[in-house]
């Protein structure tokens, strides 16, 4: 089928069978190699985006599912993604890095909901998503940190 | 030998793509050199490492060891930048291919640091060193009078300063300093080493801008899935494409026989159906939709739970004795006031790095080109100039970052296959394995049993150490028919046991590979290390001691023993982590309820780690609390980077403690996916709490493996503390905890 995707506010026209995950019409055909495939299964979290705002596993989403809705990866930019960022850098959060865009798409849409997350907040949503290298310590402190960083701009 | 030369510029440049213009220092080193000896040469050299110092004082380092997570490209590039007095910010990293000239490449064994600091500090200090020359030339005066400083060589009597991109043109005119004139900073005037640098590469990994082997694409390129036999080196008998050729996408479908390794090296690939299309996806259900018929041969016979018991009758029995034993245990036993006797048991690992194996490669006529996340590309190189008959040097092997490697990506079996595919469809593709391939077709790290016995006297201080083990060889591997423990394996923690054992005898028994074998991380250590840290916890218990005192008796004296290496083994360092861990978990201290604490030591790649535990259980849901290690690995060239690998080593060790077990049943592997071969996910982190021994004086040892090997010992040790039982058998969930 021929559809428009729309991924971190760009269209992209694609031609492809409406059965396809939406993970490998991101990284296969528009080229966005950002979204990672680690398990094929949304076991692992690598591969997490968000849909209208809502986080899901794009290796589980059929591209028939998305048309028409906001698709944001970490190619993208958000103001909490930002502040992420910045607490991240501050953290030398990642080992090998791959994980780390769905570990920071994740707590995107987790700030994005939660202005102040508690541990338990970031255990609910962060424990979606593996991480090899064992960085989880960081990530936490990492997340708290954004907040953090966001109240003083704020 | 190791040398600094000038390189032909426009060689270097074609080479890799660098920007002309700047004076470009190479370093070949290997571990066998001693002395260094800059030298100059017209001639073409290929060097080791490189710097490059661009006009615009940009610095470019060619970083020579794969990344996979353990900080290498970041951890080079400060020694070097320290020495040289740069700026942090004018520093990147790029990439070197695989080929020889760079000196061994073999990314494993936690030895990047340990052989290549020295190297890349005298790059550095030379480079500086020219940079002086060419000012005080300009300005006419005594080399004497100048100092490097922050990116500027400084003219201590005018206060004068030259930025170094403006040196660039005269500081390549020079000759290089002969090794005699280049002085190495002193500890206390380092600026990077021994502090705390961020990672050169933060900025991609949070903008998933880093390109690991997976997110390489090149024109025209097709994507390929692998159907390979569940069991390891059956092979197919034959097979119906019909299904898979009507999937969307699907392009073509081959069969690729398996290519055996010649004994000794390369690990050739497996074989079976490969499913090429026109993206990973259809490639995936393409495979899926296969009928394949295989001939599982002499490997469909195993059963890894009936592989368990025969270990365990063997180590109950007499093995074949492995040289360094000492002493005579018999004796010792019947003197003894009471005697202990246990067996542990480790099944196989998988690596399971999140970025599974994969690699893209173009074989053209007379050429191949790859792109892979290899942590071994020259043996990658090697491997497919013996395969595919090509000269090795019509052979490129690009690095891409690798997404975690644990000792996986050291095999380079999915680079051969997709060669393979690519010579046959006579285009660019990429093969991509499911995390089901991963987890099915791995070189697992092998599973192990051990009984070992003990005595103790009427003092209950230990007179006799026996043990013997039994674990598939990594050998087998490479040489078939290799049914016994190697002896650089059980160098691996067996033979150099770190105690002070007046009677000990080790003993190796039997046991025959039907899975392909490997290495992970921290390879043997993971055996060695489970064994003795329970062991001496049940010691302690039978001699009614308190078990950090009773390891620290055990250790016994301060002694240096020497080894082939230029790493003694020194007690008393040992015995310094163990005391700096248990001030830090106030060993001994009060615990709630249902709390206890285990220890665990070992001594593994030069290194010393202590590790205490805290851990809850509650209705057999254990939960570590705390971890505290200390490490002490010499010179600690980047703090927080190495915290970050001890934290990281901690998650490691509770992942394969708590659910690590690949099984087999009629010769097939039985976990999948990350549903049944499970991760510590971030709920269940624990607080981890590191200490890194202030030891700049000494040489730096190794970083990204040895915190592995406690964490295991040590949390059944702490479930021990809090319950009275004891495990001798991983994983945690096989035996009813959660």
């Amino acid at each position: 089928m021929k559809t428009d995707l729309i991924i971190n506010k760009k269209t992209y026209t694609v031609e492809v069978q409406k059965d396809t995950p939406l993970l490998w019409v991101i990284r296969d055909i528009v080229g966005l190699t950002g979204t990672k495939f680690g398990c094929g299964v949304s076991q692992c979290g690598a591969c997490s985006i968000l849909l209208n705002g809502k986080l899901v596993k794009s290796c589980s989403t059929l591209v028939s599912e998305v048309a028409g809705k906001q698709i944001f990866t970490i190619e993208g930019t958000s103001e909490n993604l930002e502040f992420l960022r910045q607490a991240w850098n501050a953290g030398n959060v990642p080992q090998c890095g791959y994980c780390q865009s769905g570990q920071l798409i994740a707590a995107t849409s987790l700030l994005d909901k939660i202005e102040k997350p508690t541990d338990e907040d970031i255990d609910a949503v962060m424990s979606a998503n593996i991480c090899r290298c064992g960085t989880y310590s960081r990530i936490r402190k990492a997340i708290h940190k954004a907040v953090a960083l966001k109240n003083k701009t704020l | 030998m190791s040398k600094i030369q000038q390189i032909n510029r426009r060689d270097f440049v074609k080479l890799f793509g660098l920007a002309s213009g700047g004076i470009i220092l190479g370093c070949n080193t290997t571990t066998v050199e001693k002395k260094f000896k800059p030298t100059i040469s017209k001639d073409y050299f290929e060097p080791n490492l490189f710097i490059q110092i661009e006009k615009n004082g940009n610095i470019t380092l060619i970083a020579s060891r794969s990344e996979m997570g353990q900080g290498i490209r970041t951890s080079l590039a400060s020694a070097i930048a320290d020495e040289l007095e740069a700026d942090w910010d004018y520093i990147s990293v790029k990439q070197a291919i695989g080929h020889e000239k760079y000196g061994n490449q073999n990314t494993d064994g936690s030895r990047s640091v340990r052989t290549k600091l020295e190297p890349m500090r005298k790059m550095g200090a030379t480079a500086k060193l020219m940079l002086i020359t060419a000012a005080a030339q300009k300005w006419n005066v005594a080399e004497s009078v100048c100092k490097a400083e922050n990116h500027h060589i400084i003219n201590t009597q005018t206060n004068e300063k030259i930025f170094y991109g403006d040196l660039v043109e005269n500081a390549s005119q020079l000759e290089i300093p002969d090794e005699k004139t280049v002085q190495l900073k002193k500890v206390g005037d380092f600026k990077y080493i021994g502090k705390t640098l961020k990672s050169v590469d933060l900025k991609d990994f949070t903008h998933g801008t880093a390109t690991y082997g997976i997110d390489v694409r090149i024109p025209n390129m097709k994507f390929a899935a692998v159907a390979r036999c569940p069991v390891t080196f059956g092979t197919v008998k034959s097979f119906q494409k019909n299904n898979a050729e009507k999937v969307a996408g699907v392009e073509n479908i081959i069969q690729i026989d398996r290519l055996k390794p010649p004994t000794g090296k390369f690990f050739g690939m497996l074989g079976g159906v490969a499913v090429i299309a026109n993206n990973t996806w259809a490639a995936f259900q393409g495979k899926l939709a296969l009928d394949i018929k295989w001939n599982k041969g002499e490997n469909e016979t195993f059963n890894s739970e009936e592989f368990k018991k025969t270990l365990t009758d063997r180590v109950h029995q007499v093995g074949k004795l492995v040289p360094g034993s000492h002493g005579n245990v018999n004796s010792a036993f019947k003197k003894a006031q009471q005697t202990i006797e246990a067996t542990y048991h480790v099944p196989f690992l998988a690596h399971a790095p999140m970025e599974v194996p994969n690699a893209t490669a173009w074989y053209q006529k007379d050429k191949i080109e790859v792109w892979a996340p290899v942590q071994d590309p020259q043996t990658a190189r090697s491997e497919l100039a013996h395969f595919f008959q090509i000269p090795v040097e019509n052979i490129t092997v690009n690095v891409t970052f690798l997404g975690g490697g644990f000792g996986r990506k050291s095999k380079s079996d999915f680079v051969v296959e997709a060669v393979a595919i690519s010579k046959e469809i006579k285009a660019p593709v990429q093969v991509v394995w499911t995390r089901e391939d991963d987890i099915q077709h791995s070189f697992y790290h092998a599973t192990s049993t051990q009984y070992l016995k003990g005595g103790l006297d009427k003092n209950s201080k230990v007179t006799g150490w026996l043990q013997r083990v039994g674990f598939p060889s990594i050998v087998s591997s490479f040489k078939p028919l290799s049914d016994y423990a190697s002896g650089f394996e059980l160098g691996q923690g067996f033979t150099k046991n770190p105690y002070e054992l007046q009677n000990f005898r080790l003993e190796n028994v039997k046991a025959e590979a039907n899975l392909r074998i490997g290495w992970l991380r921290s390879v043997v250590h993971i055996h060695s290390g489970f064994g003795i840290n329970s062991f001496v916890d049940e010691l302690a218990f039978a001699a009614k001691k308190d078990a950090v005192q009773f390891h620290l008796e055990l250790i016994g004296k301060d002694r240096i023993i020497k080894g082939k290496s230029n790493y003694p083994y020194n007690s008393k360092r040992l015995k310094a982590v163990l005391n700096q861990t248990a001030k830090m978990a106030n060993w001994g201290k009060k615990l709630p309820q249902n709390h206890g604490l285990g220890v665990a030591i070992h001594y593994s790649f030069y290194s010393y780690v202590a590790t205490i535990v805290e851990v809850s259980v509650k209705n057999k849901n254990v939960k570590v609390e705390n971890v505290w290690t200390t490490i002490d690995c010499g010179l600690a060239l980047n703090k927080d980077n190495i915290k970050n690998q001890l934290e990281g080593a901690t998650l490691f060790g509770m992942s394969l403690a708590m659910y690590g077990k690949i099984s087999t049943e009629n010769g097939a592997v039985e976990q999948h996916n990350f549903f049944d071969y499970q991760m510590t996910r971030i709920k269940d982190a624990p607080n981890i709490e590191i200490h890194i021994m202030d030891k700049m004086e000494e040489p730096p040892t190794g970083v990204g493996e040895p915190g592995v090997p406690v964490i295991a010992p040590a949390i059944c040790n702490a479930i021990f503390n809090a319950t009275g039982k004891r495990v001798r058998s991983l994983p945690l969930v096989d035996q009813g905890f959660a």
